[in-house]
């Protein structure tokens, strides 16, 4: 677990073009995953999460979004300054992505092995007959009964938790080093969200493959993932080991965050059976509040909240944007 | 979703443009500027040109451009600048007049068929035979049966335009019949005249305004293609169609004649597209695959 | 399969029938007495009593249709007035140049309006996306004689490296047959080409959007394969659909082109028959073109089968 970074994401600031304004997605966030490891991403919808893996593969639409600046450093080599053709070669090859929606990912007019023996063909150099082989292979690792059959039928035929597996077949097709999995159990029911998180860790364990997990439920977290970033408003306001951040959380943001999920043990919620929700609205990404952004919402605002609260190291691997984090 | 990303460096600043009314809304201001300026010829063409356009000059025929026949003169020494500029007068007449009544009785027709279940596939079956005869055949089978003038042209581009207008109606109708908001208001027993008026007629609005602007660009078009083909307006009105036809025979010896009202007639189909293509971007970008040309 | 196109085939009948009731009922139904109007104004009372009997005006309404219609299901599209000749006879003669120019014709606008709305799509909001919509929205608004004078001008007049106008078959040899028709193909093609490319770029716009596109892209495919393997190809059955419809917009246009390029075709017959008021050839014309047109809708309504495998009717 300690080894060096396989992804390493520094400053990295993304803006899309709206009608009103620029809206900063993307704010100088930094994070890194190792050989083995999985770092869960957690925040609320817009808070940049996903804008960041897209960053990342370089799959930002433009227009209107833009990378800024930053880096994104895959073994110590930047992708932001690879021309497309090179990005390609590191695209489902080295970082395999996992999408949200697994009913619109997969081509409707193409069978599922077809699209899966693309990306071997494609990266791998195989011929045709061989890259069937590995995509029916694929579906096997991914516990997909009869995969000789399924591979020749199209993703309209499939369930929803079957064809997030062939989305995790694809990804994982070409061994990549990170696999970016972005709420991949969002859209699926709870009993084949546990199954496919527990398959994706099991792969993990075989390949050893790094894995970005990006969530708004921290419950997927607190199963899944070994290091933790929580994103607001397009910034990263607090990152620690998994144990650390539940036991001892810093933010007021991730606190809030503690306090909203429902948990059986409930020993955070002021009564029994009333679900706490954090007050007011995520700020609008083109109209930001000056200093910490969470202030607005933030029980314990007080007036240097108005200048931005650097990030800085309470424990070690612990670190939050706060300024009353360490009361 | 561009996937030309990296034309230029990845990593660049993203600027801002500010933008006046002209540079945003480019098709519409260009397409009224060109409307305005055709319909003003049109209108006030007495006071433009000396020439009328019926009075023949037998010494002046097939004259090219000059400073007295800015476009030259036809076969009988009548000036084309004239002719085509009064020709604009019978094509806006036929364009509007058919925009108008298509949608007035599509949309009446349209609301009904969405409405009553059992004159839907009725409607909907005459449409669909309709539709499958090209337009200008079944407006040349009208006019061979009628006397020849501009109220019968009018009726016969307005017959096939109509259920083009019925079947966008309907479409939407029955998109907004299973909205929410129409579900409760016919759970609470609004009346079926009053739903049509308060709830639906609104909401197809947007769409039939797009539409009307594509009809009066093809009966403008048509018009021209029935007068070319003898089957439009009597001989002697200075339609564009008509002028054209009455040239052709002459094409070669005076392009003028034919040139000119063809590019007036370009030009105008030309305005009354983009604008359409402009209000539709305008008032509802998604519409852009619903309605057909 | 077979059983589909027989569904199909018999879902056209009410359609046809449609048609027939349109045409039958546009002469018996319009101001006027028929008969007069078909007979011209200098007609003797005399004359328009014999046209009223030969063509079945004097008999119950019913009656007629019943006839027609039997006359009609055994292919039988009555009689010219003008030269007693058979109309389908009549047809089937002048068949050759407009089924020759309709084909060249939408196969020039296919191959041109597909890459080209494809591109626009691509680069949709960049200058080439609006140069190519501009002409489009150019070439859409110029009428067919307009385009066809300008190009007679330019490569026959000028140039002399094409036939003025006419018509030479197939069986007198490829070269001169294509030369004849390449104008009139051009012409007649600019309007299709530019309504299926809006087409094309507009369904392109909304498949690039689609969230396979994304995973498509996160594969590492290049824009080559994102663009026709996984973005053409669902915009297929769209596309398709327009040039089905746009079939009607370009049967229209035929009859244009012929008269400007003097091709003896179907449209030529058209034009002929108005000015002799030949109802019942127009009234033919029309029977046929909407069945030709209702036919192709048919087998591109069949070929969704084999473009979208979500398809299955």
């Amino acid at each position: 677990m300690t080894d060096s970074p396989v992804l390493q994401i520094e400053d990295l600031r993304t803006q899309f073009l709206t009608h009103g304004g620029i809206a900063k997605a993307v704010d100088g966030v930094s994070y890194h995953v190792n050989r083995g490891e999985t770092l869960g991403v957690v925040g609320e919808s817009g808070c940049g999460k996903s804008v960041t893996a897209l960053s990342v593969m370089r799959l930002v639409p433009d227009p209107p979004g833009r990378i800024v600046s930053g880096r994104v450093l895959l073994h110590g080599q930047d992708l932001l300054e690879l021309d497309e053709a090179a990005m390609r070669r590191v695209r489902g090859n080295r970082i395999g992505m996992i999408f949200q929606e697994p009913m619109t990912s997969l081509n409707p007019v193409l069978t599922v092995g077809r699209q899966i023996e693309e990306v071997v063909a494609l990266h791998q150099n195989l011929p045709a007959r061989q890259a069937a082989e590995r995509a029916v292979e694929m579906l096997r690792l991914v516990q997909i009964p009869e995969p000789q059959r399924r591979a020749r039928e199209y993703p309209h035929q499939l369930s929803g938790g079957m064809r997030q597996r062939v989305m995790i077949a694809m990804a994982l097709s070409c061994n990549p080093e990170v696999l970016i999995a972005d709420e991949p159990t969002t859209a699926l029911d709870v009993t084949i969200q546990a199954q496919i998180l527990e398959l994706i860790r099991e792969i993990q364990q075989r390949t050893g493959t790094a894995i970005v997990l990006i969530t708004h439920d921290l419950g997927v977290i607190a199963e899944t993932a070994d290091r933790v970033v929580v994103m607001y408003a397009g910034k990263k306001v607090e990152e620690a080991p998994v144990t650390a951040l539940f036991d001892a959380p810093l933010h007021p943001y991730t606190r809030g965050l503690m306090v909203s999920m429902p948990r059986l043990d409930s020993p955070l919620g002021p009564e029994r059976g009333e679900l706490p929700e954090i007050p007011g609205m995520v700020p609008s990404l083109s109209a930001l509040p000056e200093g910490c952004r969470f202030a607005p919402r933030c029980p314990l605002a007080v007036q240097q909240c108005r200048e931005e609260p650097p990030l800085i190291e309470y424990a070690p691997g612990h670190v939050a944007a706060c300024w009353r984090a360490g009361e | 979703m561009s996937i030309a990303t990296t034309r230029t460096r990845i990593v660049r600043p993203l600027v801002v443009r500010r933008r006046g009314l002209l540079t945003r809304h480019p098709r519409i201001t260009l397409a009224a500027l060109l409307l305005g300026t055709l319909a003003g010829l049109a209108i006030f063409a007495p006071f433009i040109t000396e020439y009328d356009p019926m009075t023949l000059a037998v010494t002046q025929r097939l004259r090219p451009p000059s400073a007295a026949h800015w476009f030259g003169t036809d076969a009988y020494g009548r000036d084309t600048f004239s002719r085509t500029i009064y020709g604009g007068r019978i094509s806006m007449q036929i364009g509007v007049s058919v925009a108008a009544m298509s949608v007035l009785i599509g949309v009446v027709v349209g609301m009904l068929g969405g409405a009553i279940r059992w004159l839907d596939p009725i409607v909907m079956r005459i449409s669909d035979g309709l539709m499958s005869i090209p337009a200008i055949l079944l407006a040349i089978a009208l006019m061979s049966l009628t006397k020849a003038s501009v109220a019968t042209v009018i009726i016969a581009i307005t017959i096939p335009e109509v259920p083009r207008v019925i079947r966008l109606v309907r479409s939407l109708v029955l998109t907004i019949r299973e909205q929410t908001y129409m579900q409760a208001a016919i759970a609470s027993g609004t009346r079926l005249p009053r739903l049509m008026l308060r709830h639906i007629l609104p909401n197809v609005l947007t769409p039939l305004i797009v539409q009307a602007t594509y009809i009066c660009a093809s009966a403008v078009l048509l018009e021209a293609y029935l007068g070319f083909l003898g089957a439009g307006t009597p001989t002697e009105v200075p339609s564009w169609g008509n002028i054209i036809a009455e040239n052709r025979t002459f094409v070669q010896l005076a392009t003028w004649n034919v040139m000119f009202p063809g590019v007036f007639l370009a030009l105008m189909v030309l305005g009354v597209n983009m604008l359409g293509d402009g209000v539709r971007d305008l008032l509802d970008p998604r519409l852009a695959g619903r309605i057909g040309k | 399969m077979l059983r589909i196109v027989l569904r199909r085939l018999g879902a056209t009948i009410p359609v046809m029938l449609v048609v027939a009731v349109v045409v039958f009922l546009m002469l018996h139904l319009s101001a006027g007495d028929p008969a007069a109007i078909i007979a011209g104004d200098n007609a003797t009372e005399e004359d328009i009593a014999l046209l009223r009997k030969s063509l079945g005006l004097d008999r119950p309404l019913a009656e007629q249709f019943v006839q027609w219609i039997w006359q009609l299901a055994q292919g039988d599209l009555g009689v010219s007035i003008f030269n007693r000749v058979p109309v389908a006879t009549m047809i089937a003669q002048r068949m050759e140049p407009t089924i020759a120019l309709t084909v060249l014709t939408m196969t020039l606008a296919v191959s041109l309006a597909v890459p080209l709305g494809v591109l626009a799509a691509w680069r949709v909001g960049t200058w080439v996306d609006h140069t190519i919509m501009a002409l489009a929205v150019a070439a859409f608004s110029c009428p067919v004689f307009l385009i066809g004078y300008a190009l007679v001008q330019q490569f026959a007049r000028t140039w002399k490296v094409l036939p003025v106008q006419g018509y030479t078959p197939l069986s007198e040899g490829l070269v001169p047959f294509l030369l004849h028709l390449a104008l009139p193909a051009i012409s007649l093609g600019l309007i299709y080409t530019a309504l299926l490319a809006r087409m094309t770029r507009s369904t392109m716009l909304e498949v690039l959007g689609e969230d396979y596109i994304r995973t498509a892209r996160a594969k590492g495919l290049g824009v080559r394969q994102v663009l026709l393997q996984h973005g053409l190809r669902n915009a297929a059955v769209p596309i398709v659909t327009t040039i089905g419809l746009g079939i009607a917009l370009l049967i229209g246009g035929v009859v244009v082109a012929e008269s400007v390029f003097a091709i003896p075709g179907i449209g030529r017959l058209t034009v002929e028959a108005l000015q002799q008021r030949d109802y019942p050839v127009i009234q033919g014309v029309i029977l046929v073109s909407s069945l030709a047109y209702v036919l192709v809708n048919l087998l591109i309504d069949l070929s969704y089968l084999l473009l979208d495998p979500r398809i299955r009717y």
